[in-house]
């Protein structure tokens, strides 16, 4: 071929490829809008209706126009009738009086939120996070909330990977980053500069709670206290604690992979004994589990097939029965206690 | 000595006027944006991808990250040497970023952690092969009187892909808030008209066999020129000054804990570093033609002493961050083409890709145990003195290397 053919060739090829590119894309979008059009299959309800006592609270993520919308269920009827509010959250997790609300707020110029919003769903306090929203837990008297942030933006990242956990009051107090509580490790304090935090649970003590600790390649299960601001080490290699309603147990996810490659089941601690179940389900879990009473746990798990659905699954907290399907196209649990 | 080269290149068979930027170094530069809006626009939503939709977890998109870093500075060198001893960078390059282009269809159908881990491997696998042997192509493609400005000129293209990439593929994602597929598939059409402008349109420049019809002694490939005084005195220098440079990531950081402003933004400052890369971009490197290469790379790092004072002021607010940001932005048009061009200029033709693979990634070793250092040294004795510490440090070394550098700016102010 001459220098000219070539050329010309090039140009034809740059201008159909980029063309049937866009193209696809724009068959995309109109396709995702007609999905949008199609009405929910659930039902609008007020905020504050659904946020109450006996429901389940979670993020929607039926292919509708309810998708990504905070919904909930009844505790007694999870696969029941589900009702939708119009609140857009990614990570959600409620409490009678204060629900927490993640979000990524979408747009060419993307950013990240955590929001606190009060029984009606008004925003009462919003922070901005350093990247994607990861976890975010309410204490059970609705006072404090905690929530997790990957710390991204760097296109080319020379930090790695780093997470940002917050705890606040609804009344206004920060206690800051938990990187700057004094970390004390087997009874060592330990200011090693690849230290990250995330996955709080509270406790009914308003002072104490329990967070994952990481350095190196290992991770801790940490007793955090707010007045003191430290974090002392309880147990090795458990992260993303929640603690049972009853407070005897800490349900975790924990890494059963021997090579690099993460695989996390679901395992509980009995605080009193210290002895420690790994549930029966092989699958790899990666949340931060709900406890649906003090008896059933419940977890997000995304679906294999459909990028960006998922469903939430329960299982015995005893690790005596198989995990079984509880809510379809659902993520980020919250069962709302009276 | 090898000064001579691009007298006869490309700019002869077009007789454009010797100042001029040669059409193949344009190309090249569009190559590159294409090819950055394409890895860009993955890179910046992978994250999201991995944690949201995949529901992977944090520590695997640590080591994901740890990846991209490390794999493309291993096999730079490979790719140089690989174009030198074939005489032939263009299809060196092309290989690269084919490969590339390849991993983009592996996106639509890996969904765990080991299946993305592995294809985001091959990506920067190509990055690395294919930055030396395109570098060199651009060097032979110039003269020395312009080196700066056409390295200028591709950096230019290339920051806009960098910085526009994210930009679609966030677009994408507000419109279709699941669209990572469709993100994939984007940056694939992208990817691959990349390919096909390079496969069809840059020229197959020998290096080696051009200056031997010079009539120029053909040399073979020889690993020992890499210990040449001019080459290593360059990368001396440019080594001692990666490791004073603190990752962009840590000054956002610092940024963010004294700015509302920069922590709202945080997720976009980068975007911010790449706006000011590529508007001084060209200046710079017209700069550094006139004014002397090693002398503008050098205090290149004034301007990266400017973004530390920035971030280690006690004061925080709009315009502290975006004089940071512009600061950085020159910085890195200030060091990242021109170190391209010094390392061309201190080698001869047929170990020219491996002579600027080198110093490459004497630079990205530098700025690994650089950011580790410094990591280190936050941790230890707080944010602020951190960079007060490494700021000094840098406002020592600047004026010796400066002094250090002088053989190599006076041959270069051709």
């Amino acid at each position: 071929m001459t220098p000219r053919a070539r050329l010309v060739t090039a140009v034809v090829l740059t201008v159909v490829l980029l063309g049937s590119t866009a193209a696809y894309a724009v068959s995309a979008i109109v396709g995702h809008q007609a999905r949008q059009a199609i009405p929910a299959e659930a039902q609008t309800a007020a905020f504050d209706r659904q946020v109450a006592a006996g429901r389940i609270v979670f993020r929607n993520t039926t292919a509708d126009a309810a998708y990504g919308l905070v919904a909930s269920v009844s505790a007694d009827d999870p696969s029941g009738d589900r009702s939708v509010t119009d609140i857009a959250c990614d990570r959600v997790y409620s409490e009678a009086r204060s629900t927490m609300c993640l979000r990524i707020d979408r747009g060419v110029l993307t950013t990240f939120s955590a929001n606190l919003l009060d029984t009606a769903g008004t925003v009462q306090r919003s922070w901005s996070l350093p990247g994607i929203p990861s976890r975010t837990r309410v204490s059970s008297d609705g006072e404090r909330v905690a929530f997790t942030s990957f710390v991204t933006g760097e296109a080319y990242a020379t930090v790695g990977f780093a997470t940002a956990t917050q705890i606040s009051t609804i009344h206004g107090d920060d206690y800051g980053n938990l990187e700057d509580f004094a970390l004390t490790i087997d009874g060592t304090p330990n200011t090693a500069a690849d230290r990250n935090f995330w996955g709080v649970t509270f406790t009914s003590d308003p002072d104490v709670f329990y967070a994952t600790a990481a350095t190196g390649s290992k991770t801790w299960l940490v007793r955090g206290d707010l007045a003191a601001r430290t974090l002392t080490s309880v147990r090795e290699s458990v992260e993303c604690p929640s603690l049972s309603p009853d407070e005897t147990r800490i349900a975790f996810k924990k890494n059963i992979s021997t090579t690099a490659t993460a695989h996390w089941s679901i395992a509980v601690l009995d605080l009193t004994t210290n002895k420690e179940t790994v549930m029966p389900d092989p699958r790899n879990i990666d949340d931060q589990v709900e406890w649906l009473d003090d008896s059933t746990l419940l977890y997000g798990l995304a679906r294999d097939d459909q990028p960006g659905d998922s469903d939430v699954w329960s299982i015995q907290a005893d690790g005596r029965g198989a995990s079984a399907l509880f809510i379809e196209h659902a993520t980020s649990p919250s069962a709302v206690r009276p | 000595m090898y000064i001579s080269l691009p007298q006869r290149g490309p700019r002869q068979k077009t007789g454009a006027p010797a100042a001029r930027v040669s059409s193949v170094v344009v190309t090249l530069g569009v190559v590159s944006m294409l090819t950055d809006i394409s890895s860009e626009s993955v890179a910046s939503i992978l994250p999201l991808y991995i944690t949201g939709a995949l529901g992977l977890s944090t520590i695997a998109y640590g080591f994901i990250d740890g990846i991209y870093q490390g794999v493309s500075a291993i096999v730079r060198i490979g790719g140089g040497w690989a174009s030198d001893r074939t005489d032939n960078p263009k299809w060196v390059a092309f290989f690269g970023y084919a490969a590339s282009a390849a991993t983009k269809v592996g996106l639509l159908f890996v969904s765990g952690f080991a299946g993305i881990a592995s294809v985001i491997a091959l990506d920067r696998l190509g990055k690395g092969v294919r930055t030396a042997p395109r570098d060199a192509l651009i060097t032979a493609s110039s003269v020395p009187s312009n080196l700066g400005r056409s390295f200028g000129v591709h950096r230019m293209l290339d920051t806009i892909g960098a910085a526009g990439g994210p930009l679609l593929a966030f677009l994408i994602l507000f419109f279709v808030p699941t669209g990572y597929h469709l993100v994939f598939i984007v940056s694939l059409g992208f990817a691959v008209v990349g390919v096909v402008i390079l496969g069809l349109v840059v020229p197959a420049i020998r290096p080696r066999r051009q200056s031997a019809a010079a009539g120029e002694p053909r040399q073979p490939f020889r690993w020992r020129t890499l210990a040449e005084p001019r080459l290593r005195r360059l990368m001396f220098t440019a080594g001692i000054l990666a490791v004073l440079t603190v990752g962009d990531g840590f000054i956002y950081l610092v940024l963010q804990d004294r700015s509302p402003f920069a922590a709202q933004w945080f997720p976009l400052l980068y975007v911010g570093t790449n706006v000011a890369f590529f508007i001084f971009a060209v200046p710079l490197g017209r700069l550094a033609d006139r004014f002397g290469r090693a002398r503008v790379f050098v205090l290149g790092h004034v301007a990266l002493l400017g973004a530390y004072a920035c971030a280690a002021l006690p004061v925080g607010g709009a315009a502290v961050t975006v004089a940071c940001l512009v600061l950085l932005g020159a910085f890195y048009a200030a060091t990242d083409g021109v170190l391209a061009a010094l390392a061309s200029e201190a080698t001869p033709p047929e170990n020219r890709a491996t002579g600027i693979a080198a110093a490459q990634t004497v630079v990205a070793i530098g700025r690994l145990v650089g950011s580790t250092a410094f990591g280190i040294l936050w941790f230890a004795v707080g944010r602020e003195l951190a960079v007060i510490i490494v700021a000094a440090a840098l406002a020592a070394a600047i004026p010796a290397l400066l002094v250090m550098v002088r053989p190599l700016a006076r041959t270069s102010a051709v």
